[in-house]
């Protein structure tokens, strides 16, 4: 294929259109008649000027210069990389399903607020909650709606001193920004090198300004929390609430739930456990369960049934008020509910299992040439600590991640979780045959011993990508973050 | 079999095995007994792809939709045309089936979509940086509220009372939590009362936000809200409709600080609310406190032009607690459809969209007044919407009309305690046949 390196600004030629837009057919008035000329834009519009065939050609060259799932296997640690299925793409570009204005009278969408219903019930039960809202229109937005819920709630218990969420310092990121962005304190504790809650520390920590926790379980580290119990019990005999992260939820459906685990609040990530696409960054899908406890301040309009007529449901005094405009990313939910109805109870658990399985094995396998820092049973990911090389090496597991490019992989996670300083974190999903995991061990296998015979070439790579090795470094530094040039 | 699980039966046994294991229920050892699942989740079991798309499709049948509506709602969300090549385009699976471009060296399409769609983004709103985008324009506010409280560490935000109902529902919410007071603005003529924010601008005010055109479709003083807002080192903010800014005055212009909006009108459809995508855009000043993604221009290792996320140190994934904010995506699918229609709109055709929209909105408005049923709710200048009130209230009138397949004006009677209000919105894609079969329903009503 031939090298395409031009931004759209360089192509745009006067006088080129994409557009042929229909001819005005009301009598044209003058625009400063209209609208005063002190409020009308002066400057011409700095737009590129291009044919539509220029347009199709540039977005699809630049295409080309991307790797996604259907491009090859993507074991991309906490992400959930699993195939996104098309079936749901064309459901919801179904024109009774997209062509919608929010605003419509609730007897002209009952349709929707159907499949959103269901949705919201479906979830529940695989969660083992009392009732969801889809309104959140990410993972970390489902964060900050759980977490915002836990604050109401004690709030109108008067318990104004609940200032204080605990979590694990090997959480994602997303935890503690999320416990400021709500405006809560955080506390943060050590996990034991198995990425497990310290019952010490979490006791320590505990005080009367306890609000709640916020945990993953399995772990970050891939590995299932079997205190759970216990530390559910420490937090509410002290009056406060836990909080799931349900980044990992694709190792336990139907296998357990958070609910019976004592978890009061949780998200989910539709993008992530129910096949959503992640579109190169969004949109995603956050949908938060609470058990009936906390139902009162879930956000405002909640999808209900009257009859056998669904309808939104504002009139909720204890609300938390709007996380975001509307409803939720409405056309993720309808592709993750037609995920749930294609897999079914049984699919979903089978899913689950076959992902833990699938991790399993390669763990299994490439515990002999990478160190794994917990050698037991992993659920749906696995954690390793880089090489097993000699201290004087230089090479390291970003070095390993650049290198598996060449062999046409996304590379896994890597220095994630913080615990684990070369860590590569490896979730290969339900969704990959036994001959890709094989094939990618094999790769794995091939940059170990690469490592040990020629450290340059891992040092150098990539080499086959579109571009090589990105200095981020100048990006920061530079920081040209748009087109200088602009016409 | 399951279709989207390639491993069967005996590849799961041959699996267990290499590992010395039997059942697969050895690799759940870890699940304590009791926090087991052991009954069967109450879903149905696996339906076939042909019994799914029935379903979905007797929903889509239980709906009424635009090709079957016309619409004059708007409101915050509009019917605009989307040209055929942006659906094409988004649905590259190498597009949206790509993860966060945190590999920058097979990424390269992701990232530069993306920061073509922040240059476009600023040539459009006239600002020095955009970021990747946020989740749509009502938690955008949010955003820049926080972020304009954090720049000039005051707690109080003045804003225009003629704004969208989500956007007051969404700031409501983030602001409560983190105890930034909200300040209503009086209005004067559906307009912000100047007097008042005269008023009202003291020590403790971080911002100034004004949505324009507003609500009700009037376009604001924003410039002397700007300067206004600034004789008081305050930021000035601002919400503006994308499409407006190829015929408006743009913020940068009105020295404006942050502008932010919902970017669905740029080639994103309606979808019952969303996904859209929020626009962010600041002065320079402002670069290292804004929140959420931001692509920057770089090179490879052999001085080839490449592009990366940078500015990470604001981000959740390294600054954890003190993060600008706990957002770690953008609406990247959204934002690439966005970049693909002002691509294809271009310098001409965005314009031509934007005055056909005014142009026919003013003619809908003269024939609606004309028929003598309703008068006009305000005297100032508006861009593509407008608020007249009749002598039935908004429902009676809606009903009406969505007997005739039209899908009528919002109701601004309920949030806006304005009985018998009704807003209209005409885009470019109403011809004039359709605005005057509205108007022969209006004048029989």
């Amino acid at each position: 294929m031939r090298k395409y390196e031009k931004v759209i600004f360089e192509i745009s030629k006067p006088g080129r259109k994409a557009i042929n837009l229909t001819d005005l057919d009301v009598e044209e008035v003058a625009i400063e008649s209209m609208i005063p000329s002190e409020f009308l834009r002066k400057e011409e519009l700095g737009l590129p000027e291009v044919s539509e065939v220029d347009v199709v050609r540039h977005y699809t060259n630049l295409s080309n210069k991307n790797y996604g799932l259907d491009t090859g296997f993507y074991p991309l640690g906490s992400c959930t990389m699993k195939y996104n299925p098309k079936i749901n793409e064309d459901v919801a570009a179904m024109t009774g399903l997209s062509a919608l204005h929010p605003y419509q009278p609730e007897e002209t969408v009952q349709g929707s607020l159907e499949i959103m219903y269901n949705l919201q019930t479906a979830l529940a039960e695989i969660g083992g909650m009392d009732e969801t809202t889809v309104q959140p229109a990410a993972g970390a937005h489902g964060e900050l709606t759980g977490i915002m819920i836990i604050k109401a709630y004690h709030q109108k218990n008067g318990d104004f001193h609940r200032t204080k969420i605990i979590t694990p310092d090997s959480s994602h990121g997303t935890n503690p920004a999320t416990v400021a962005t709500a405006g809560f304190e955080l506390v943060e504790i050590k996990s034991k090198a198995d990425g497990s809650v310290d019952l010490e520390a979490l006791k320590e920590a505990i005080d009367d300004n306890l609000a709640g926790l916020m945990l993953t379980n399995p772990s970050t580290l891939g590995l299932f929390e079997t205190q759970i119990s216990e530390i559910a019990s420490l937090i509410h005999d002290n009056g406060g609430l836990l909080y799931y992260d349900g980044a990992n939820m694709n190792a336990i459906m139907g296998k357990t739930r958070p609910g019976d685990m004592g978890f009061d609040v949780m998200h989910y990530n539709l993008h992530k456990t129910f096949s959503t696409p992640h579109g190169g960054g969004g949109p995603g899908s956050g949908p938060v369960a609470v058990k009936a406890h906390l139902a009162e301040f879930l956000p405002t309009p909640m999808v209900v049934k009257k009859d056998d007529k669904y309808a939104f449901d504002y009139d909720r005094p204890n609300s938390i008020g709007k996380v975001k405009g509307y409803y939720g990313n409405y056309g993720i939910l309808v592709r993750a509910y037609t995920y749930i109805m294609t897999m079914g109870r049984d699919g979903l658990k089978n899913a689950s299992e076959t992902a833990v399985l699938n991790a399993n094995y390669m763990m299994n396998i490439l515990k002999e040439y990478y160190k794994l820092p917990m050698d037991q049973v992993c659920k749906h990911e696995f954690v390793l600590d880089g090489l097993i090389q000699d201290a004087l090496s230089e090479v390291s597991t970003l070095d390993v991640a650049k290198r598996l490019l060449d062999y046409g992989y996304h590379p896994p996670t890597i220095y994630f979780p913080l615990i684990v300083h070369q860590s590569i974190m490896i979730e290969p999903t339900e969704t990959e045959s036994k001959e890709t995991l094989d094939e990618f061990i094999e790769a794995m296998i091939k940059v170990a011993k690469e490592a040990k015979e020629d450290p340059s070439l891992l040092k150098n790579a990539p080499y086959n990508t579109p571009v090589r090795r990105v200095n981020e470094v100048l990006a920061a530094k530079q920081l040209i973050l748009k087109y200088k040039d602009s016409l | 079999m399951f279709r989207y699980i390639p491993n069967g039966d005996d590849d799961r046994k041959a699996m267990l095995e290499s590992m010395g294991i039997n059942d697969i229920e050895e690799l759940f050892i870890d699940i304590p007994e009791e926090l087991k699942f052991k009954g069967e989740l109450n879903l149905d079991l696996a339906k076939s792809e042909q019994e799914v798309m029935k379903y979905m499709s007797d929903m889509a049948n239980k709906n009424q939709d635009l090709s079957q509506l016309t619409s004059f709602l708007g409101a915050g969300v509009y019917d605009h045309f989307v040209p055929s090549v942006i659906k094409h385009l988004a649905s590259r699976s190498e597009f949206y089936t790509a993860y966060t471009p945190y590999q920058p060296e097979i990424s390269q399409g992701t990232l530069q979509v993306i920061f073509e769609y922040q240059s476009m983004i600023c040539e459009l709103t006239g600002l020095d940086v955009s970021n990747a985008s946020l989740y749509d324009g009502p938690t955008a506010a949010a955003e820049a509220f926080l972020l304009a409280a954090t720049q000039t560490k005051r707690n109080k935000i003045l804003v225009g009372n003629a704004i969208s109902p989500e956007i007051k529902k969404v700031i409501e919410t983030y602001m409560k939590f983190r105890d930034i007071e909200i300040v209503y603005l009086a209005e004067k003529n559906g307009l912000v009362d100047m007097t008042d924010l005269e008023s009202k601008l003291d020590k403790e005010v971080a911002g100034v936000f004004v949505q324009n055109p507003n609500f009700y479709g009037l376009i604001e003083e924003v410039e002397k809200m700007t300067e206004m807002a600034h004789a008081n080192k305050a930021l000035s903010i601002a919400y503006v409709d994308p499409i407006s800014l190829a015929v408006l005055k743009n913020p940068g212009e009105m020295g404006v600080d942050i502008a932010i909006g919902d970017g669905q009108s740029l080639g994103n459809g309606t979808n019952f609310g969303g996904p859209y995508l929020g626009f962010m855009a600041s002065n320079n000043k402002l670069v290292r406190k804004l929140p959420g993604r931001i692509i920057g221009q770089t090179e490879d290792v052999d001085g080839k032009r490449a592009w990366a996320l940078t500015l990470a140190t604001r981000e959740q994934h390294i600054r954890r607690y003190k993060a600008t904010s706990n957002i770690c995506s953008n609406q990247g699918l959204n934002a690439l459809m966005a970049a693909v229609y002002m691509s294809t709109m271009g310098k001409v055709g965005l314009r031509e969209a934007a005055l056909q929209s005014v142009q026919k909105a003013h003619y809908a408005y003269n024939q609606i007044i004309g028929t003598g049923k309703f008068k006009p709710a305000f005297d100032a200048p508006f861009f593509k919407e407008f608020v007249v009130v009749g002598e039935k209230s908004a429902e009676v009138v809606n009903e009406a009309l969505l007997k005739a397949n039209i899908l009528g004006g919002y109701d601004l009677s309920k949030e806006f305690g304005l009985d018998n209000g009704i807003m209209f919105a005409v885009t470019e894609k109403r011809t004039k046949e359709e605005i005057d079969t509205l108007v022969s329903k209006l004048e029989v009503l």
